[in-house]
Formats: C-alpha cells, sequence, structure tokens
C-alpha cells in the first residue's frame, strides 16, 4: 500500500483521444436517431422501414461508442493505477459510459427506443463538457480518498444516476404528451414535436415504466447513502455531518421518496409525480456540477 | 376489492370529501381530524418536500457544527447581513425550530401511519385470500375459455399457482389466490426501521462524546476531561464513563510522491505510530491512518490532521530557561508553511510573545516573501516577530494558544519595530531585542491531530439503516397479484389484479391457462 504507484500520462492521452471518438459516434448516432425520429413523425403510415432502419443504425452506432468508451474510461483506468472516478472528468466519462450502458442494455428488457435521441444527446453533452471544461491530467489520489469504499460508494451513486436519468427522460416525454400548450399550439416546431409525441407510448406506459426505473434507481441511491455513511464514518469520524455533498445526497434520496409516495396518492399521480421526477434529476445534476464546483465542504474532488 | 387495504389508493378515505360544518367541530373531532391529516399519505409527501427544501440552506451558509470557522468568517465579510440570518438559525439549519418541527411531524406522521397498519397486515396475514368481485371481466388482466374446450382443469390451475408460491384457496368450481404479501411486509419493514434509525441516532448522539487532541511525536495523554484541547459530551454522556487509556505518539511520517511529474510532492499516506495502554494491561503498538481509526474500548480514535512543532528553548539574559518545548505550529498551505505563536509569560525581567513562521523547506519569492515549495524538512527556517508587554496569561481567563493579541503589546523585532525579525535555522541560536534574552531553534517534531469519539448508536443506526435496505428490495420488487378463476355458465373465467403498476399481469393469466390445458 505504500510503494508510490506510477502513474502513466502516455496512456491517459491516448484514453483521452479514445473517449473523443466515442464522442464522436455518439454525434452522429444521435443525429441519425433525431432523423429517424422526424422521419417516423412525418410518417403517413404506422410503420415506416426506413425510420426503422435509421433507428437500428443510430442504436448501432450508440453501442459501438459505448465499447470504444469503454475502453477509453479503461485505460483512463489504468493509466491511473485506480478506479476512474476520482475527479469530475472521471465521474463524468465513468458516468456517462454507464448510463449509455445501463440504456442499451435496458433496451433488451424494455421497449424504449423512442428515448434513444435524447439518451445520446445527453451522453453527448456530458462527454463534450467533461473534454473541454473538467479535463485534469492523471493524479493520485489523496489520502482519504484511498478506500475500497470509494469504489462501492461512487461506482453505485453512479449506476443510480443511470437509472434515474431514464427515469426522467420517460418522465420527461410525459409530460411533454400531457402538456396543454404542446397539444394546442399551432405553431410549426410544436407541430412537430407533436407529430414526434404521437409515436410515443401511451401516457400509462410512460408513467409505469418511469416508475419502474426510479425504483431501482432509489434502491441503489439508498446504498449509496448508507455506504457514503459507513465511509464517513471510517474517514471522517463520523456518520453523519451534513457536509454539503450529505446534504445533497439526502435532498435528493428525500425528493425520490416524495415521489414514491405520491405515486401511490391519489391526486399526486401522473403528472405531478412526473414533475417530482424532474425535480429529483435536477438535484442529481445540481449536485454533480454546481455543488461540486462551488460549494465548500470536505467532498473536494472535482480536481479543478 | 374486499380486504383492508391500507393504501390510500383503495380506501378512498370518507373525512377528506365529506365537508364538515364549522358548528359542529367538537375539540374532540377537530383533534381527531388534525390527526388523519397528519398521518395520511399526502401530508407524508408533502412533508418529505418540505424536508427537502428545507435542508438546501444548510449548503448555502456555513454551518456552525460542520464549519465554525466559516461562521465566523461569513460574519466578518457581512456584519449587517449575518446576525438577521443568524436570527432565522441559517447557520444552525439542522439543529433550528424549524427543520426539527418539519422532521418531527414527520416522525409523528410516520409512527402513527406505520403502527395501525402493523396490525391490519398481520389480520390480512392470517386471512385467506379475499373473495373474487363480482365482474371478473373488469379486471385488468382477464380471459374467458369457452365450455367446448373440456381439457381445461382447475386443479391444474391450483397446482400451478402453487408452484408460483401464490396461497390458495380452491373451492367447489373456484379459486382465489394471492401472493407477494411481501411487499407490504418489506413496506412495513422499511418504514418501521426508519423509525428506529431516527431513534438510534437521536439516543447515540446523546449518549456520545467526541474530543480533538494535538499530540507531538513523544507526548502522551490520558482518556478524561482534563487531557482533551477540547471536549463535547453528548446531553446524556457522564464524563465518568470515559474509558480510561492513554495514547503516546511515537513517531509521524508522511510518504510522498517522488515519482510522478504529475503530483510531484504530494502525500500519499499518513501513518501515526502510537502507544495505547489500557488500565491493568500492558502497552500495545499500533498504527493510525486516515481511513484507519485506532479501535479501543469505548472510542475510536482517528487521525485528523498533522505538521510541525519547532523545538524551542527560551533563555532569560541570565541563561535560565524560561521556555523549552515543541511548539505546535499551524499549517498554512499544501506545502506546510505553518503560523506559530510563542508565549513566554515566565520571562525575566518581562512577558514576551512571539508570531513565528515556519517553512520546512524555505524559498524567495519574486516579491522577496519567503515561502515554503516543499512539505517535507530539506532547508528548513523559523522566523520571528517579538511583541513585549502583558501577555494576559495571568488573569485566568483562558486564551488561544494559537491566536497572540497583539493589541497593547509593543513589538519589537520585525515588521515597522526597526529591528529586523529573527531567522533561525536548525540549531542556531539568536539574541532577542532589549536584552530579552536568547532564542534557540533546536529542532523539529512532527504532531498529529486526533479526533477521539465514542457512539454507542452507532451499531443500530447501522443495523437498522441495513433492515431498511432489506424492506425496500422486498417492497419495491415483489409485485402483489391476486388471481381468481371460477366456472361460470359460460366458460372457465381467469382474472388477475395487481396492487401497483405490474404489466406482466396478462403474461401470467396466459401462463395460467397454458397450465390448466397440459395434459397430466
Ligand atoms: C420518513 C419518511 C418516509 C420515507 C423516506 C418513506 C419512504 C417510502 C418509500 C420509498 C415507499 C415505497 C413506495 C412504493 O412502493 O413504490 C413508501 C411507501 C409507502 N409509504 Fe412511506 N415513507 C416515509 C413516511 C411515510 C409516512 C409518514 C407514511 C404514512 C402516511 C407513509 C406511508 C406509506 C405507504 C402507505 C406506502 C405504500 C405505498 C404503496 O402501496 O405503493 N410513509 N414510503
Amino acid at each position: 500500500m505504500n510503494s508510490t504507484v506510477v502513474l502513466n500520462p502516455e496512456l491517459a492521452t491516448l484514453s483521452r483521444i479514445v473517449v473523443l471518438a466515442a464522442l464522436t459516434l455518439y454525434s452522429i448516432a444521435f443525429l441519425v436517431l433525431a432523423w429517424a425520429l422526424t422521419r417516423r413523425a412525418g410518417a403517413k403510415k404506422a410503420k415506416d422501414s426506413f425510420a426503422n432502419k435509421l433507428e437500428l443504425v443510430g442504436i448501432s452506432l450508440m453501442t459501438l461508442g459505448v465499447v470504444v468508451q469503454g475502453i477509453g474510461v479503461l485505460t483512463r483506468g489504468i493509466a491511473a493505477q485506480r478506479v476512474p472516478w476520482a475527479n469530475m472528468y472521471e465521474f463524468s466519462i465513468t458516468g456517462s459510459f454507464i448510463v449509455t450502458a445501463i440504456y442499451l442494455l435496458a433496451l433488451i428488457w424494455r421497449d424504449i427506443r423512442f428515448i434513444s435521441t435524447f439518451v445520446s444527446g445527453f451522453v453527448v453533452l456530458i462527454i463534450g463538457s467533461a473534454n473541454t471544461l473538467f479535463y485534469v491530467q492523471v493524479e493520485s489520489l489523496m489520502p482519504a480518498l484511498k478506500d475500497y469504499w470509494l469504489v462501492i460508494h461512487v461506482s453505485v451513486a453512479i449506476l443510480a444516476t443511470a437509472f434515474f436519468m431514464i427515469g426522467a427522460a420517460l418522465a420527461a416525454a410525459l409530460l411533454m404528451k400531457e402538456s396543454k400548450f404542446i397539444n394546442n399550439s399551432k405553431l410549426l416546431g410544436i407541430k412537430l414535436i407533436r407529430n414526434v409525441l404521437n409515436v410515443f407510448p401511451k401516457t400509462e406506459k410512460l408513467e409505469k415504466q418511469s416508475y419502474q426505473f426510479n425504483i431501482i434507481g432509489f434502491i441503489l441511491w439508498t446504498f449509496t447513502l448508507i455506504a457514503g455513511a459507513i465511509w464517513a464514518d471510517k474517514a471522517w469520524h463520523r456518520f453523519w455531518g451534513w457536509d454539503t455533498k450529505e446534504v445533497w445526497t439526502f435532498i435528493i434520496w428525500t425528493i425520490y421518496a416524495a415521489y414514491l409516495h405520491a405515486t401511490a396518492t391519489r391526486g399526486w399521480d401522473g403528472k405531478r409525480a412526473a414533475w417530482l421526477t424532474l425535480v429529483g434529476f435536477t438535484a442529481i445534476l445540481f449536485n454533480f456540477t454546481i455543488v461540486n464546483l462551488y460549494f465548500k465542504g470536505l467532498h473536494v474532488y472535482s480536481g479543478l | 376489492m374486499s380486504s383492508p387495504q391500507p393504501s390510500e389508493k383503495y380506501v378512498v378515505r370518507k373525512e377528506y370529501n365529506e365537508p364538515i360544518e364549522a358548528p359542529d367541530l367538537s375539540f374532540k373531532s377537530w383533534l381527531r381530524w388534525i390527526w388523519r391529516q397528519l398521518t395520511s399519505m399526502r401530508i407524508a409527501l408533502i412533508l418529505l418536500l418540505l424536508l427537502a427544501l428545507a435542508a438546501i440552506p444548510g449548503s448555502l451558509y456555513p454551518q456552525r457544527s460542520a464549519d465554525p470557522n466559516g461562521v465566523v468568517l461569513y460574519f466578518k465579510a457581512n456584519p449587517a447581513l449575518a446576525p438577521w440570518l443568524d436570527n432565522l438559525q441559517l447557520f444552525d439549519v439542522y439543529s433550528s425550530s424549524w427543520f426539527s418541527s418539519i422532521y418531527l411531524l414527520l416522525f409523528i406522521s410516520l409512527i402513527g401511519c406505520v403502527i395501525p397498519r402493523v396490525g391490519i397486515h398481520y389480520k390480512a396475514l392470517m386471512a385467506p385470500p379475499p373473495q373474487a368481485p363480482t365482474s371478473l371481466s373488469r379486471l385488468p388482466a382477464y380471459k374467458l375459455l369457452a365450455n367446448s374446450e373440456k381439457h381445461y382443469k382447475l386443479s391444474r390451475a391450483e397446482q400451478y399457482l402453487k408452484s408460483k408460491r401464490f396461497r390458495v384457496v380452491a373451492e367447489k368450481g373456484s379459486i382465489r389466490a394471492e401472493k407477494g404479501y411481501i411487499r407490504e411486509t418489506g413496506n412495513l419493514l422499511f418504514h418501521t426501521s426508519l423509525i428506529g434509525v431516527l431513534i438510534s441516532v437521536g439516543l447515540g448522539n446523546a449518549l456520545s462524546y467526541s474530543a480533538q487532541r494535538v499530540l507531538v511525536e513523544g507526548e502522551t495523554f490520558v482518556n478524561n476531561e482534563a487531557g482533551f484541547d477540547s471536549y463535547t459530551p453528548g446531553l446524556l454522556f457522564d464524563s465518568k464513563d470515559l474509558t480510561p487509556f492513554s495514547i503516546t505518539l511515537d513517531k509521524f511520517s508522511t510518504t510522498y510522491d517522488y515519482k510522478n511529474p504529475n503530483n510531484y510532492g504530494r502525500p500519499l499516506d499518513f501513518i501515526a505510530t502510537v502507544t495505547s495502554k489500557l488500565a491493568n494491561q500492558s502497552p500495545a503498538q499500533a498504527i493510525i491512518r486516515v481511513n484507519e481509526p485506532l479501535q479501543l474500548p469505548n472510542s475510536k480514535v482517528y487521525l485528523t490532521g498533522n505538521g510541525y512543532a519547532p523545538v524551542i528553548v527560551l533563555r532569560d539574559a541570565d541563561g535560565t530557561v524560561s521556555f523549552s518545548g515543541p511548539v505546535v505550529f499551524l499549517p498554512q498551505d499544501s506545502n506546510l508553511t505553518s503560523l506559530g505563536v510563542i508565549k513566554n509569560p515566565d520571562a525575566k525581567p518581562k512577558q514576551y510573545g512571539m508570531l513565528a513562521f515556519f517553512y520546512p523547506t524555505v524559498a524567495k519569492l519574486k516579491t522577496g516573501a519567503l515561502t515554503s515549495n516543499h512539505p517535507e524538512l530539506i532547508n528548513p527556517l523559523l522566523t520571528m516577530n517579538v511583541y513585549v508587554g502583558n501577555l494576559g496569561l495571568d488573569n485566568g481567563i483562558a486564551s488561544n494558544a494559537f491566536d497572540l493579541q497583539t493589541h497593547g503589546l509593543k513589538q519589537v523585532a520585525g515588521g515597522k519595530s526597526g529591528v529586523k525579525g529573527i531567522k533561525l535555522e536548525k540549531g542556531q541560536t539568536a539574541k532577542l531585542p532589549q536584552g530579552l534574552g536568547t532564542v534557540e531553534f533546536k529542532g523539529v517534531k512532527r504532531f498529529a491531530s486526533l479526533d477521539i469519539t465514542y457512539n454507542p448508536g452507532e451499531l443500530f443506526v447501522l443495523f437498522f439503516a441495513i433492515l431498511t435496505f432489506l424492506g425496500l428490495i422486498m417492497m419495491l420488487i415483489t409485485p402483489r397479484r391476486r388471481v381468481w378463476i371460477r366456472k361460470t355458465p359460460e366458460g372457465i373465467e381467469v382474472g388477475a389484479l395487481a396492487k401497483t403498476r405490474d404489466d406482466s399481469l396478462p403474461k401470467l393469466v396466459k401462463e395460467i391457462t397454458k397450465a390448466m390445458k397440459k395434459k397430466d
């Protein structure tokens, strides 16, 4: 444990290039998938075989992208001689990798191809900003982060985020479908969106699917919270101390707990619950960006 | 739906819909109304959202509990605003009256909501699956098997359902079955364990203590009130219960990274080697690292900080030693430029104090100011400004060892005093101005800051947290389903109902009919 690890900056540079290659693949996937959606929305027939083909191409590109990105993430870890999630750049590339992987795996389980444009766009945004705003060279861990709980706590948090993201995308789709403005507006752009939404599944189905992803996210987030407390007890001599990151982990957990009650409460299920999902996911993004970068606390590891 | 269901989805509580006329509202029914509201899901949900909202300011403003120094700085930076925020308890959010009232209400709601449900669930567990609703065809999954298909058998359905762990009641020409009681069991386990977590946190805090002690290499402290630099007992903790043990810091070492240019000179590991001794036991050596506290009976000892303690000897003009020993210096940056205060109340003829900087590896900035460019002792230097006057140590008011109140003292060396500040390399001695005597920089030791804590609630919190987690999994992954099968003049009806969003119900019905058809 005492021996100094040897970092490999050249490999880290290579890893960055590989991640950029994945970014390129995702970007093309995004364009193709967006094309498929508009094409389907404009189609007269229920089945548009060209749109189906486009969609297949898009999803394949995403799959290729996730494999390439996986290599990028792995080499980053090898270059740093540790798990590749110790600063914001690394959270972003590992996080977006997990998000895409979970989404693609979920496609086997549920047909949620209709949010593929959203997912690929989101991932492009994250990797893009990771590369431009958050990039740092490989560095060793500070002693407080050097613990197996880093592996457990952070990886499960990332996994939870992936599920919450899909849940939020489905909730957003639900809200757009239910939006009075979108349903009544005569504007051309809105009309197109309306046509796109028409090919989405029914509201009840969206609600159900969003709920399913959110409960998995909630289980994982609960675990994150407990694991974080165990780690805090080891590292900071108390299991809970209302550190800024702890506060936000708690806030997110509470919002999703409220969401789960909402789904079982008359008058709060449906649209209101969907709004809560979006509030919860916004809190997650806020926690990851603003809190990491600007808030003071013990969890200073943005690496910037 | 015949059996009682705790969720509002099933029981539409009449009280909410019936307008209650004010004159009829006696105190008792008013109380009951409040109670019903408080223990309703809607209020639970609103309280949860309020709690989330109320937690936010605690991350925006420095909190006394986590960052007392930040609060002091905030007061200095915003002297007009800070007292107002303080009145709103914004520097103590998590113990504020508004935050506490939200979680207390939630806590009451939780208890009031969960306890009755335990009884209801217990009855449901004991009772057979409920009777079929009048019209099966209105259930979310339904199939009618026409009479002509004679080879369908109810007994095979019963077998199938039992193999799928349904609780089955087969009567003449009909079957009712239910599975997934675990869902409600898990739900109740979750909510009651949550109560357990909250109680253990509260009681644990009350019965806990935490203390800090800065220990220089070679020093020993004893685990009692006098042995600590600071000490915070919980409301119910009795200081007489402190386990008597002593800890000596034998050695403190840091390993640095010299291999990687990216983080050259960064600390990789901090190691405090200590000897602990319990009453009536022989001493034992142990190592404390950042994530590895030392576990002693009823206490854990954590390593929270470290730095340098230059060893200083002060002599009066006649050669009498008036002060000798290591002085703890507080690190100011990652290269351990450190700031220290030396007070010499025993000096003759007059008291003096010094504000000192210590540079483990001294270097000059372009401005001419000194700095340290490496945390290790490569080229250590000590610089001092000297102040004479009453140090205020004799009047019995506890003073901060790290703070020299220069107000009222006269600066005699360094700064604008006209006399150069004192600079010493290791081993050197210098003369103090105004015949105060001499100062010797004899050596350097390291110190470690230790936190000593005890929280008997910890294990209970963990225990209930794990139960909470198990309950959560039980409730969220088990679907609760009911199945009814009955013979009618038109044929055999199969209907299924789920309590939650469950889209594999039609599949279940299909499986059942397939099983009924199978040849033995
Ligand atoms: C202390 C805060 C609380 C938390 C963190 C919490 C959390 C949860 C969670 C995660 C669920 C799972 C929802 C699902 O099955 O999808 C749930 C369900 C439930 N909670 Fe709570 N709860 C809390 C307080 C309460 C209170 C005060 C009540 C009573 C009004 C309550 C009543 C219920 C009920 C009846 C369900 C079952 C809903 C269903 O059948 O789906 N909870 N709760």
